[in-house]
């Protein structure tokens, strides 16, 4: 076993941040995979069905990897195993938290999500009610949430590819911005489901070599991997510590990630890219076992770096921990086992802002143009024209975003963007699928005002005044709002579903009913 | 209302029954381990075996709580709500 301080000159010694040939010649071949599979999907796009649903033709396996594929960002991999191996336990709490919403979409969301919408999850909250001032509503909640979740996602990748093959900050958020855009532009959601599929491989594949590799340290058990850990910094990395100083906290950070994850535009769009509701039943059946097999290889990727890399130098290289897992894998492996971790980690941001993009592309052209703006009366020429024009906005826009942030603390804007899945589109989502009273009124007022609620508390959190704008205190307690305006969004939607009874749209539940359960 | 209509309607609010029960267990779960973590540390930093903490075991089995909620519910709608739902559509074609 090595021991701390040899783990600490390996960590002097790493070659992270220095151009590293085999990181570019396997990021080079992921962007040449997937720019192949692009040119191939191309070919297959010539319909707004095809471009936004992928034709409905993707099968619940492969929809499995690709939903595990759009949610397992470069936080959960590179953060995730960063917090295990400098807190120990407390990193596992965020193990467990991203999973949870999982079993949630499954028994609320999905199935009749497929049965009863087309493209985008305000689909269904329209389907009975007035479609411009509820699709205004759910588009201002979809794009609040991919904005922040894009902002998080190039600084982010900016940072990272800067520490992992030593190009500009400007450099890696344009090849983020033009692989991203070629991929969504001209693949549509085939290219987009495909590269989601490969990245979700390399991820699971990269991140099971480097646990087998840390596991065959420690003869195969895991718990012997956690008692070394113990013997070397205490029993107290196997206990919770002060992360969660306030249980307030983390019940309100729990609710977000639970209930956001119902609430995620891109997550929901993957659901009409399968032929029926049993499919997406079983494909988030896949997906939950597959995050949840990634999560549990973070405890061995976290307690791994801890024990063969150590704290003090995985925070030497970055003070977030965020190389941790880069670097176990040059301790294991040398530099060409650091430059496939880095090229996954750079693929894996590459493909969680394509779902992205093309999320907010769907509520900007289906939604607003479409279905606002032209009355749900367009040529599928202009459709798809307008949904490509979307796509580059929004590319150029993520660009921006990620220049304009350079150098900020955006951690916190990813628990931001479930929070406002969370407060905006979840409640409505589940109020107009499962209540027969629900009216217009309410869901609008909902949606707005969880928006504008989410907003307004982060802005009064510690995050925002304590953290960036260094004040002494802030007006509101908590770091992550969902527990105050998740509760507010349900009621005011409910109140104001009362006060506005209205028995067309009541009697549309009927048809609802129906079709959330038969399909069309 | 039609005996399809009765069929249905008991359909849907067995399945509404169904996905509020496992989507309140997730819940009790996940919020159970969070206020555990939140109000007994010490209990959760006792050592169940040398290198096994319960909190690293409890945090493990909420993972593998998905699994079996999620299995549960995938198990039924396969078995039983899908056949249900293939046996009122032939019924409402007759």
């Amino acid at each position: 076993m090595i021991l701390p301080q040899a783990a600490a000159a390996a960590g002097q010694a790493t070659r992270i941040g220095e151009p590293n040939t085999v990181a570019m010649a396997f990021f080079f071949g992921f962007i040449t995979i997937t720019l192949g599979i692009t040119y191939w999907a191309a070919r297959r796009t010539r319909t707004t069905e095809e471009f936004y649903a992928a034709g409905r033709t993707i099968s619940a396996g492969q929809n499995g990897f690709a939903l595990a594929g759009d949610y397992m960002s470069a936080a959960s991999f590179l953060g995730i195993a960063g917090l295990v191996s400098t807190t120990g336990f407390d990193g596992l709490i965020y193990s467990t938290g991203w999973l949870v919403g999982w079993p949630v979409v499954l028994f609320l969301i999905a199935e009749p999500l497929r049965n009863l919408g087309k493209y985008t999850f305000a689909d269904v909250v329209a389907s009975r009610l007035q479609q411009a001032p509820v699709r205004i509503a759910a588009a201002i909640g979809t794009l609040a949430t991919v904005t922040f979740y894009l902002i998080a996602q190039m600084v982010g990748a900016g940072g990272l590819i800067r520490l992992m093959f030593g190009l500009t900050y400007e450099t890696a958020i344009m090849i983020v911005g033009a692989a991203m855009m070629a991929y969504v532009l001209f693949g549509g959601m085939i290219a987009t489901t495909w590269v989601q599929i490969v990245k979700a491989f390399l991820l699971l594949g990269g991140a099971v070599l480097l646990a087998l590799l840390v596991l065959s340290k420690f003869g195969f058990n895991p718990v012997r991997l956690f008692a070394a850990a113990a013997a070397q910094y205490g029993d107290g990395v196997l206990a919770p510590g002060r992360l969660v100083a306030k249980p307030l906290d983390a019940i309100s950070l729990g609710m977000a990630l639970m209930f956001g994850t119902a609430g995620l535009p891109h997550i929901l769009m993957r659901f009409y890219t399968v032929p029926d509701a049993r499919a997406a039943r079983t494909s988030v059946f896949y997906a939950t076992g597959l995050i949840g097999f990634f999560y549990l290889m973070t405890f061995v990727l976290g307690f791994g770096a801890m024990v063969l890399v150590g704290p003090d130098a995985i925070r030497a290289v970055d003070a977030g921990g965020n190389m941790a897992a880069p670097l176990l894998a040059e301790t294991l492996g040398g530099t060409p086992f650091l430059g496939f971790i880095a090229a996954v980690a750079f693929a894996t941001i590459l493909a969680v802002v394509a779902g992205l993009t093309l999320s907010g592309a769907a509520a900007l052209s289906h939604d607003l143009w479409v279905n606002v703006a032209r009355g749900g009366h367009a040529t599928p020429q202009e459709q798809l024209r307008v949904a490509r024009v979307a796509t580059i906005v929004l590319a150029v826009v993520a660009v921006m975003l990620g220049m304009t942030f350079k150098g900020q603390n955006v951690a916190y804007m990813v628990g931001l963007a479930f929070a406002i899945a969370a407060s905006a589109n979840f409640p409505a989502l589940v109020l107009s699928i499962f209540w027969r009273r629900c009216t217009t009124a309410g869901v609008v007022a909902s949606m707005v005002l969880g928006t504008a609620a989410t907003l307004t508390l982060i802005y009064l959190s510690p995050t925002i005044q304590v953290d960036i704008l260094k004040h002494e205190s802030a007006p509101f307690p908590l770091r992550n709002p969902a527990l105050i305006t998740m509760p507010l969004s349900f009621f005011v939607a409910i109140v104001g579903s009362l006060l506005t009874t209205n028995a067309v749209e009541q009697t549309g539940y009927a048809r609802v009913e129906r079709e959330m359960h038969m399909g069309h | 209302m039609t005996g399809t209509d009765t069929a249905f309607h008991a359909l849907a609010r067995r399945r509404w029954r169904i996905a509020i029960t496992l989507t309140l267990a997730m819940v009790a779960i996940y919020f159970g381990f969070i206020l555990l973590v939140a109000y007994n540390k010490p209990l959760l930093g006792r050592l169940v075996s040398p290198g096994l903490s319960l909190g690293v075991l409890l945090g493990a089995l909420v993972i593998v709580a998905t699994w079996i909620l999620t299995w549960i519910y995938v198990r039924w709608a396969n078995t039983r709500y899908d056949p249900a739902l293939d046996e009122l559509r032939t019924g409402s074609r007759q």
